[in-house]
């Protein structure tokens, strides 16, 4: 009864956006009145709960139905795919009409695909083990620590250009190898994005902890999140205007405390 | 004696290739093993240098039982010279570097204190301009004196010779048998397998006629050659003679 | 100096076959270089595999991080040179009292061989620095190459052995009936002629493991592979990957090439 319920209620919400004039999508999504939602594989905690993107659990899945219900897509019609990051940057045909994997947009990137506006904007923490987790949080001494990070993201040039440690850092495939060199004491410490950084230190390896973050706001390069998009995308200007009414109407910030940690407390790194 | 053979037995798998064979070789004596290919001959040479364990039987040599199991067999080795078919010469080394192998790591001598003898032995048969060459560079005749030359300059008191000329050119067969006869004037003791009947004739101070791993018949080489007693030995003889 | 009837006769075959075979090859050449480019996807192909500013940017770094490679294979290849010829020889032993030997170097080169590189890459490179190695001892650097050294010795050693096994017995034979002991047959006698035999198959290792070299980025160092990636990620671009191929192959074809050399100079001695 209550599904019942619940799809009348999409079905006239599409109704009436429909009604209103506000279908932007149509005729710009691979299937027609669906959207598609690539995520990765496998999704990870906090942006997907259990891997289960369809549950609209976790930050990036709850934005993406957020997105879907404002350009007037049902629940329902929304499908997900799995991509990893060079299948979602190569040319050619795409499998997906938005890609949400925390991917920072950046404009080198931008020459090669599109991105929508930003859904996140992410502080880069610092994740310590062992004796470094009494570092400082100031940039003389953080040179010091023997650093790591993932090859594919944007830490790494953060690593190189702001704390430009002293010896080489080590740069691995994902995060679960740069949780093994932490645990192997390869490496002291570790760039991330600092939710990211939240769920290794609280989760995956023992005797961690955030010794530091980057805010985002007060970075001259911010890392921010958008969804990424076939270059030249018809549909960017609907998932822009979409996120724009979440963000005046409060809801995307609903989602992100709902689903991100409250990042106070984590001290701020000092030049 | 200088080498005695008593009741040596060598089996490969169920094959007895040597059935109890005892042999006597005095000091600087020449004996030749006769006899169709398979009958035992090289295995009896190999047995001798202790390239093969024997299953029964002992082997003396000054007297001394080198046959006991375990024994280390290099320095038995080190005394008794043996020369093969296909000459073994290693590849890789010039005539002169074949020669001074065995002689600086067993004697434990540099190349120059060790020059002066080596070529002298070069020079004695007939091969002083060969010494920078390599095996491929000689031909068969010379490839195998210089495999002779190898084994004299360990100065063995005893040398085996299997089949030596069998891989030859008939044209260099001489060459080869006419260092046996300078080694038989020094009065050097040797144990030839040969399929050379004339020489064996001419030559050898005793001639043992085997088959199926079993000295037949010997005694002198006119006993064997002009008057022999077995019916196997004649019907050897007089294929091999025709 | 008048030239034979039969020499004429082949010059004119000669002339043929090379006007054949350059003709066919300048065909094939002109059909990629002009059918390719007309395919659909080309522009978007060009744009993210051969990007000439993505290339000169990347270029001068993937040679410095080659040089990463250039060290890890200069220092491993001669102690995969001398582990595989101590296997080889274990392998060999005779004495029954040493019969041991025997079995561990044929696990050893069981084990190594068959399994993927990057397990033994990963396992030891993770693994062993795992157990509580302090600095610099647990360094990625030092467990790769072992994981390298380990895997290649093994099939390192089959060559050796194989080449041990093709000096025939008759040289043995011969270098014991002169009193030379075992180890002494081995190393002036055997050794010799069977490292000659195998150089050219061992080039062919050198070659492989030159490549291999780029598996140890999956532990951490930020060789060429890993750099390439880097780029990759930054610039949401595949031309870095392309600046690394042909900085494989510019070391990679001469080496081939000599390797064949060798190769059939040593059928010509033999035959």
């Amino acid at each position: 009864m209550k599904t019942l319920l619940l799809t009348t209620v999409l079905t006239f919400a599409a109704g009436a956006a429909l009604a209103g004039g506000h279908a932007c999508y149509e005729g710009k999504t691979l299937t027609e009145g669906k959207l598609t939602v690539a995520t990765g594989n496998p999704a990870y905690y906090p942006w997907v709960m259990d891997d289960n993107p369809a549950s609209g659990m976790g930050f990036e899945a709850a934005v993406a139905y957020a997105v879907a219900e404002e350009m007037g897509i049902a629940a329902d019609d929304v499908t997900w795919v799995r991509t990893s990051f060079d299948e979602a940057i190569q040319p050619g045909a795409k499998n997906f009409d938005v890609n949400m994997q925390q991917y920072s947009i950046t404009a080198e990137r931008e020459e090669m695909v599109d991105f929508s506006s930003p859904y996140y904007s992410a502080a880069m923490a610092v994740l310590a083990v062992g004796d470094a987790t009494s570092t400082p949080a100031e940039l003389s001494a953080l040179k010091e620590l023997k650093w790591g990070a993932v090859g594919s993201t944007t830490a790494v040039p953060k690593l190189i250009e702001t704390i430009a440690p002293t010896s080489q850092p080590l740069l691995y495939g994902d995060n679960a190898d740069v949780t093994a060199a932490m645990q192997a004491g390869q490496i002291d410490a570790a760039l991330f994005d600092l939710p990211t950084a939240l769920f290794l230190s609280a989760v995956m390896i023992e005797g961690s902890k955030i010794i530091g973050q980057f805010p985002a706001a007060s970075s001259e390069t911010p890392d921010q999140f958008g969804m990424l998009m076939e270059e030249g995308s018809a549909l960017k200007e609907c998932v822009d205007a979409a996120l724009a009414s979440l963000t005046e109407s409060g809801k995307l910030a609903e989602i992100e405390a709902q689903w991100l940690q409250d990042t106070t407390g984590v001290p701020l790194i000092a030049e | 004696m200088k080498l005695s053979l008593r009741g040596v037995v060598k089996e490969f798998g169920s094959n007895r290739v040597c059935d109890g064979i005892s042999l006597d070789v005095a000091e600087g004596q020449m004996v030749c093993l006769i006899g169709a290919s398979g009958g035992g001959k090289s295995t009896l040479l190999r047995c001798i240098n202790l390239l093969e364990p024997i299953e029964d039987g002992e082997i003396f040599l000054d007297g001394e039982d080198i046959s006991v199991p375990g024994l280390d067999p290099a320095p038995v080795r080190r005394r008794i010279g043996m020369v093969f078919q296909s000459y073994n010469l290693f590849p890789h080394m010039t005539a002169e570097e074949n020669a001074m192998l065995a002689p600086r790591r067993v004697r434990g001598m540099s190349s120059e204190a060790l020059r002066p003898e080596i070529t002298a032995l070069f020079e004695r048969f007939g091969l002083a301009d060969r010494m920078g060459h390599y095996p491929d560079q000689l031909s068969g005749g010379q490839q195998q004196r210089v495999a002779i030359v190898r084994a004299l300059a360990m100065r063995p008191e005893v040398m085996l010779f299997d089949e030596i000329t069998s891989a030859l050119d008939p044209q260099l067969v001489g060459e080869v048998l006419d260092v046996l006869r300078l080694l038989k004037d020094d009065g050097m003791t040797m144990v030839l397998a040969t399929h050379e009947m004339n020489f064996a004739r001419e030559a050898a101070d005793k001639v043992c006629f085997l088959a199926n791993g079993k000295i037949i018949e010997e005694g002198s080489p006119s006993q064997i050659f002009g008057a022999p007693e077995q019916p196997e030995t004649k019907a050897f003889l007089a294929r091999a003679l025709k | 100096m008048s030239r034979t009837r039969r020499q004429i006769y082949e010059d004119k075959l000669r002339r043929r076959s090379l006007l054949i075979a350059g003709a066919s090859s300048l065909a094939v050449f002109a059909a990629v270089i002009i059918l390719v480019p007309l395919a659909p996807g080309w522009e978007k192909v060009a744009k993210s595999f051969f990007n000439w500013s993505v290339f000169q940017r990347t270029f001068p770094g993937l040679i410095e991080a080659f040089l990463q490679n250039i060290m890890i294979f200069a220092w491993s290849a001669p102690m995969i040179a001398i582990l595989g010829l101590i296997i080889a020889l274990m392998r060999d032993v005779r004495s029954p009292v040493l019969f041991p030997l025997r079995i561990f170097g044929a696990a050893y080169t069981d084990i190594f061989r068959g399994l993927p590189v990057i397990l033994t890459v990963y396992l030891i490179g993770f693994g062993i620095p795992g157990l509580g190695l302090p600095r610099p001892w647990n360094s990625p650097y030092i467990w790769g190459t072992v994981a390298l050294v380990l895997t290649y010795s093994a099939y390192v050693a089959e060559i050796f052995r194989g080449g041990i096994d093709s000096v025939h017995t008759s040289q043995r034979a011969a270098a014991q009936s002169l009193g030379l002991s075992e180890r002494d047959t081995m190393r002036y006698v055997i050794l010799p002629q069977a490292i000659r035999r195998v150089i050219p198959a061992q080039m062919n290792m050198l070659i492989a493991l030159q490549k291999d070299v780029a598996l140890l980025s999956f532990i951490g160092p930020v060789e060429i592979f890993r750099q390439a990636g880097v780029f990759k990620s930054l610039m949401a671009n595949f031309t870095p990957y392309v600046g690394a191929a042909m900085i494989f192959l510019a070391v990679t074809i001469p080496a081939t090439r000599y390797a064949d050399y060798l190769m059939s100079r040593q059928a010509k001695e033999r035959s």
